[in-house]
């Protein structure tokens, strides 16, 4: 496939990092390709056209042109800023993991994906304004990990099939999925998962946003969910992630 | 093919930012032919630049090896009761450029970014939080970058400051003198509007 000389994209910007004298690569995310890198040419001098337009966080969109190596922004113009996640710094913390996730488990294969494209614009507006994110963060995990294919299973063991019963079970991320007291029980490399925080986890995986939000988990399932996500992305990536430690630390 | 020392050197300058292998050959042949004084004074100047220099054990701010403060922590004609606080010590240069600062500085090495896993506590962030319980500053002039990552520093930093009873100011956002309002984009135009000042 050759690439028109020009187009036009539109984008989240994951990251940026200083190029050159005073250009910027970028991280995006289109709609139309999937995540992709561009440069931004002297973006970093004062009077740059296109600075403002191309923080991360800010979903843009873009004119693209055909480059020797990456694509070249001619122009830039803002759809959303979302102001509030450059102003409160928990708010920074929680979309800098929303966005080092996607950066995480993507790879620039110039594919389209608009439920993800569209569930990242609708994650990064809900921590805008929702006075607590964390149902906002932990409803995209559970929707991010299902459309990249990491769907856990959590409605019959994943290990005999059998349909998961009212009781704490365990939760294997080599099998992907939950595994009954009577597969999981002793098994090296498996987490106990209580039957609320399950209840969660499977109530997020099947509902919308709106659906999600009735549900009102107690602060120590919430810290268990949180936990159990967290601990199945990091095996899934193989590696630790930056922000959720930062998180951490502008807590105290 | 190039002799040894040629091909190290080329290696050597290719390792810079914005040097390529091109440019790198260029430079290594222009020394060969040059004067030996070109290549001796900057065979010097390399050698010196890492064992002469050092970090002000007050500001962070590079200085001369051997000495504990650098030159504008030391001087009396400085107001210590202000104190501008910068990501590296360029900036600092950008600001004495103007010549209209008479305050001191805090040089923080470095600015917070989530993503990349810097987190407050690799920057000097404690030595300046030590600083002013020290006493004697009132202002502190947060001049971090206006990008995500400088925001997120100077976010940090506000109400840690705050708690120490000094008055916390952050350098003004909006329209570059020659700029073009139709090019703005809406968060700095939006900090342009509410910071706008009276004319006097």
């Amino acid at each position: 496939m050759t690439e028109p000389r020009s187009y036009r994209v539109e984008a989240v910007v994951l990251r940026h990092n200083d190029w050159g004298e005073a250009d910027r690569i970028l991280a995006l995310y289109t709609r139309e390709r999937g995540k992709l890198r561009v440069v931004a040419k002297g973006a970093r001098r004062i009077k740059s056209r296109k600075a403002g337009h191309i923080e991360p966080f800010t979903r843009v969109t873009l004119q693209l042109a055909r480059g020797r190596d990456l694509p070249i922004v001619t122009q830039a113009e803002t759809v959303d800023a979302y102001l509030p996640l450059r102003d409160e710094l928990a708010k920074t913390g929680q979309a800098a993991y929303v966005v080092e996730l996607l950066d995480r488990f993507t790879y620039e294969d110039a594919s389209e994906n608009h439920a993800i494209f569209r569930l990242l614009t609708e994650t990064l507006g809900r921590i805008t304004f929702e006075p607590d994110p964390w149902l906002a963060v932990r409803f995209y995990e559970v929707h991010l990990l299902g459309l990249l294919g990491f769907r856990p299973r959590l409605f019959e063991c994943a290990n005999c099939g059998e349909a998961v019963q009212a009781v704490a079970q365990f939760f294997s991320a080599l099998a992907g999925g939950v595994l009954c007291p009577k597969c999981g029980a002793g098994l090296p490399g498996v987490w106990p998962v209580s039957m609320e925080a399950l209840k969660f986890f499977r109530h997020f995986q099947r509902s919308d946003y709106a659906g999600a939000q009735r549900a009102r988990p107690a602060p120590e399932v919430r810290e268990e969910l949180e936990g159990l996500v967290q601990r199945y992305v990091t095996y899934l990536l193989e590696r630790e992630l930056n922000s959720p430690d930062f998180i951490k630390q502008i807590k105290r | 093919m190039l002799p040894e020392p040629i091909q190290n050197l080329i290696f050597a300058l290719e390792r810079l930012p914005g040097i390529g292998p091109k440019t790198a050959s260029r430079l290594a042949f222009y020394l060969l032919r040059a004067p030996e004084e070109i290549s001796g004074s900057l065979a010097e100047a390399l050698t010196d630049l890492k064992t002469k220099i050092a970090f002000c054990q007050e500001c962070f701010n590079i200085t001369v090896a051997g000495r504990e403060r650098c030159e504008i922590c030391e001087s009396g004609q400085r107001d210590g009761s202000v104190i501008c606080v910068v990501e590296e010590p360029l900036d600092i240069l950008s600001i004495e450029r103007i010549g209209a600062y008479q305050g001191k500085y805090h040089v923080l090495q470095g600015v917070i970014n989530p993503i990349e896993g810097i987190g407050p506590d690799d920057l000097k962030i404690r030595p300046l939080l030590e600083r002013i319980r020290r006493g004697g500053v009132l202002e502190v002039i947060l001049a971090t970058d206006p990008t995500m990552e400088g925001d997120a520093t100077a976010q940090y930093l506000h109400p840690r400051l705050k708690a120490l009873g000094v008055h916390v100011t952050r350098l003004a956002r909006g329209l570059p003198v020659g700029g073009d309002l139709e090019y703005a984009d809406q968060n700095t135009l939006l900090r342009a509007l509410s910071g706008r000042q009276e004319m006097g």
